[in-house]
């Protein structure tokens, strides 16, 4: 039974892969065309192999349901599976009013990268500490995760609109911001490919070093160690030796990783730089040659206005009922209660924005890009780096 | 006050822009009439704080009314937030230390540059409370300037507009030629499908829906303000109580700010684990790798309410009213109060007994049990065997003057002072008993007291909690809810046609979702000889569409 289960996420993850291409196909034969126009038959092949993805998803996440008899949205593989599962959901209902398939060549690729983030994180089944017992663990995790799922729609057509809109024929401020935001896409590429890579050779580095506490400790390494815990003594053969340490006071397992990622991405990105001889922004302006900048505005407002309650719902006033239940107080200024909060007040600020001083267009698409790092960071930062009662959704 | 009248002969509020009823432009500002398309923000009505600016009253007014001011604060707001959360805040670190030593001991010099800046207390700082004040303070004054207005003009507007104001609408067409009745009619017909209120007035028409969304702003600020209102209740006396209770198993103890009214037995703490071989099998690969992943912390209690009237003093009458089980997400409610379970503590020493030994020949001469939250002074042993308990120190340390003292009055390291009376030694032996060692401070003993076993009890902590403000917060999230959702889910859509001469004009207005306003125009327009109105604005990247 969890053998399919398990399957069933690998048959949605292949499917989304395969959808891509078919949507990269749509914009290729639609020369010209509006949205108005019937949809091409690349573009429905898309359409149907995302929604079977879906399905195949839906199948994991219900068989994962009933072996483990919760709603499997407990620790971060699950969470980010379901926010990936979320966002392939939101883009095919808004495929269904706007018929835009470049949409589906931007979303698809972040719901991929998504999934295969939360792959990287244990992939076990386990059981619910008592705080987490409780029906709002379902109510209240699946409404932040639709939301925010609505929201990172805004940011895919954000993002078409950008890579539109910003002349790619001289340099300036955008075209080096949309290469950063690019470059961070290709960073969780390298993540997702060192880990595994590392983690398909075994490798396994075991250091004793000493905490903050002065007490010993031991750690276990699974990529090798640029930077090595404090005082670190290294116990496995044959594996490599810390180029630098760092204090006590910093984790240096979790600092590795990111070092790890970031290079790899920056290796990526200087790879896709040479082949291409232009701005990743610039490769991918062709693709939206034929779409109309107002309408991926309007997806992009349009997520924004309906993401946002479904996020307030989930993420404040849900959260607020359950933490009363459970902790006592329905506020407590959890790093992740903060964050959600940071969230919510960014997305009023952009509503301002947008109803009052007219910030429409490529500011309007600006702020969706903002906005979705600030999920991004509330989703991995807060529950790896900082740390508070949510942790448990950590690993 | 000035007012102005339009040559519709309707009276605006001085500073209007618009004309509340035909929508021609009053204002003589060459600015506008420039543009090819008019700003539709608030319906052009006269706001107070485009209006005047005077007094001081004027100026703060006119301060908090500008939404530009609003998003600061909230950027400034969100910004403050997110450097509390670098650091833990003072009230997730563990006690073990002075807060400025804990500071500096984790973190080094950002430890205690963070501690001097305040921000391990950044929430309930003044400045951070100035600027949530200052948001409500925004909320109240953007929305009293703006609504009032808008809903003059909404509710004023006519259904024959002027000229100007039909031409410069973001969906703006014409039909020549004569137009047929028949076309009327089905677009009338058209529009009623689609749920338009229509208003006729000599064969013009004004179709409306959805106006009911221009309010959900104003609704959502409402609920806001209740909401700040509710959290700022929490510091009137009696509106909300906070207090930790622990209780041991078999103990009764009165519950914290109930007027001496509950009692709380806890008849027994349990802490369950996950078992590999009982649980869902499906969770062993991760106990293996976590190891004891705690499954139930649970306080089985009886809760009793005293019977009439106590006097001080005296043992109150109790009267069981509930027993239960409170656990973690079950918390036990009774009146206004709920007992949450937050903490606990296992096997605390409870009773620790003792046998007088004669130390050469290892004979024993019976055994004492020492309570160790009510020790007794005295324990008989019979045949002129007697300990005498002379000094009880719950929690021993040495203090500073090396005579031993009790940090606390809970039992983690009781020690005993003895002394033993026996047919030889009528005078009694002094003997101080700790754990592990014993002292014989007036030489050598022909006696001891040996350790023969404890008792321990496990004792619960629950949190004792009563929160009158949280309907008002309720209530101010629902109205919030209802507002954004009245707000983002539904549009205001207008749609004017209009004869003007012997051609027909069709403009439209939406407050969002232009989109989804076309498509409803080609629906409704479909099979009338009226020709649909263009976007005026499309390929044109500088727009301006939204109002509100």
């Amino acid at each position: 039974m969890i053998t399919l289960s398990e399957n069933l996420l690998y048959i949605a993850f292949v499917l989304y892969l395969l959808s891509i291409p078919f949507f990269g196909g749509a914009i290729k034969q639609k020369k010209n065309l509006g949205h108005q126009q019937n949809s091409s038959k690349s573009a429905n092949i898309g359409i149907v192999i995302s929604i079977l993805g879906f399905a195949a998803q839906l199948g994991f996440f219900f068989t994962r349901w009933s072996i483990a008899g919760h709603a499997p949205v407990s620790n971060l593989f699950e969470f980010t599976t379901f926010f990936g599962m979320c966002l392939v959901g939101a883009f095919i209902i808004i495929y269904f009013i706007y018929k835009t398939p470049l949409l589906g060549l931007f979303t698809m690729p972040i719901a991929l990268l998504v999934i295969a983030f939360a792959s990287m994180f244990p992939t076990d089944i386990s059981p619910l500490i008592p705080a987490l017992q409780s029906d709002w663990l379902h109510i209240h995790v699946t409404t932040v995760a639709l939301g925010e799922a609505i929201l990172a729609v805004s940011f895919g057509a954000a993002l078409i609109y950008l890579v539109k809109v910003i002349d790619q024929t001289k340099n300036s401020k955008s075209t080096t911001w949309l290469e950063v935001v690019m470059y961070g896409l290709i960073a969780t590429l390298g993540f997702v490919i060192v880990v595994s890579a590392f983690s398909f050779a075994d490798y396994k580095a075991e250091f004793n070093w000493i905490d903050k506490n002065d007490n010993e400790a031991k750690v276990e390494y699974h990529l090798p160690a640029i930077v090595g815990p404090n005082q670190g003594e290294l116990l496995t053969a044959e594996r490599m030796e810390p180029l630098v340490s760092v204090p006590g006071i910093i984790n240096a397992k979790k600092l590795n990783t990111v070092i790890w990622s970031f290079g790899a991405g920056l290796i990526l990105y200087a790879i896709l730089r040479l082949i291409l001889r232009k701005r990743i922004g610039a490769a991918l302006k062709p693709l939206t040659k034929n779409i109309n900048l107002d309408l991926v505005d309007e997806i992009s407002y349009r997520s924004v206005l309906i993401g946002f309650p479904v996020f307030t719902l989930g993420g404040l006033v849900f959260a607020m009922i359950w933490a009363q239940i459970a902790w006592t107080r329905f506020w407590g200024w959890d790093p992740k209660e903060v964050w959600a909060l940071i969230t919510w007040l960014f997305y009023a600020a952009f509503l301002h924005l947008r109803l009052s001083k007219g910030w429409h267009g490529e500011k309007s698409a600006w702020l969706a890009v903002i906005g979705f790092i600030i999920i991004m960071f509330n989703l991995v930062a807060v529950n790896l780096v900082i740390a508070g009662l949510h942790s448990y959704a950590g690993s | 006050m000035n007012q102005v009248k339009c040559e519709c002969g309707h009276v605006n509020p001085h500073g209007t822009i618009l004309c509340e009823a035909c929508g021609k432009i009053i204002e003589d500002g060459t600015q506008i009439t420039a543009e090819a398309v008019i700003d539709m923000r608030y319906e052009g009505s006269a706001r107070r704080s485009q209006t005047y600016n005077k007094s001081m009253i004027d100026k703060i007014w006119n301060f908090f009314s500008s939404v530009k001011v609003g998003v600061w604060l909230i950027i400034v707001t969100l910004i403050a937030s997110s450097l509390g959360t670098i650091l833990p805040q003072e009230m997730y670190i563990p006690n073990i230390m002075p807060v400025a030593e804990y500071y500096e001991d984790q973190y080094g010099w950002f430890g205690r540059l963070y501690y001097d800046l305040g921000f391990h207390n950044l929430y309930s700082s003044w400045w951070y409370l100035l600027l949530v004040a200052s948001i409500g303070v925004s909320l109240v004054i953007c929305s009293l300037d703006r609504v009032i207005p808008l809903y003059r003009a909404l509710n004023k507007q006519r259904v024959i507009r002027h000229e100007s104001f039909l031409q410069r609408q973001r969906m703006f067409g014409t039909t020549s030629g004569s137009v047929n009745e028949k076309s009327y009619e089905l677009a009338i017909q058209q529009l009623k499908k689609k749920r338009y209120h229509i208003r006729e007035d000599n064969g013009n028409i004004l179709a409306e829906k959805g106006r009911f969304s221009r309010w959900g702003p104003y609704v959502n600020h409402v609920g806001l303000i209740i909401f700040l209102i509710g959290s700022m209740l929490r510091f009137v006396p009696g509106m909300y109580i906070d207090e930790v209770l622990w209780v041991r198993e078999g103990e009764t103890k009165v519950i914290p700010e109930t007027d001496g009214q509950y009692y709380l037995k806890n008849v027994d703490f349990k802490l369950e684990v996950y078992d590999k071989e009982k649980d869902n099998e499906a969770f062993g690969d991760a106990l293996d790798k976590t190891g004891m992943v705690a499954k139930n912390y649970q306080s089985d209690v009886i809760l009793y309410k005293t019977k009439g009237n106590t006097v001080a003093g005296e043992e109150p009458e109790l009267e069981e009213v509930d027993s239960s089980s409170i656990r973690v997400n079950e918390p036990l409610k009774f009146e206004k109060f709920a007992l949450y379970q937050v903490n606990y503590k296992l096997d605390e020493l409870s009773k620790m007994s003792f046998l007088l030994t004669n130390k050469s020949t290892s004979e024993t001469f019976g055994d004492i049990t020492v309570n160790l939250y009510d020790p007794e002074k005295v324990y008989e042993l019979g045949n002129g065997y007697s300990v005498q308990l002379m000094s009880y120190f719950p929690d021993f340390e040495f203090g500073d003057d090396g005579n031993p003292t009790t940090k606390s009055k809970v039992p983690n390291n009781p020690a005993f002072v003895f002394k033993m009376f026996s047919p030889e030694k009528p005078e009694g032996e002094v003997s101080f008993v700790a754990i592990q060692q014993t002292i014989e401070p007036l030489g050598d003993n022909e006696y001891k007291m040996a350790f023969n076993g404890i008792e321990t009890k496990d004792v619960t902590g629950l949190t004792v909690r009563k929160d009158l403000t949280l309907w008002i917060i309720g209530l101010g999230g629902l109205i919030f809810m209802i507002g954004v959702v009245q707000g983002a889910y539904w549009n205001h859509r207008r749609i004017w046609i209009q004869r003007k001469g012997d051609e027909v004009w069709v403009a439209a207005h939406t407050n969002k979702n232009w989109f989804g306003l076309k498509k409803e125009i080609q629906l409704v327009l479909a099979g009338t000889e009226i020709n649909e109105p263009s976007d005026q604005l499309k390929d044109n990247q500088v727009d301006e569409g939204e109002t509100d």
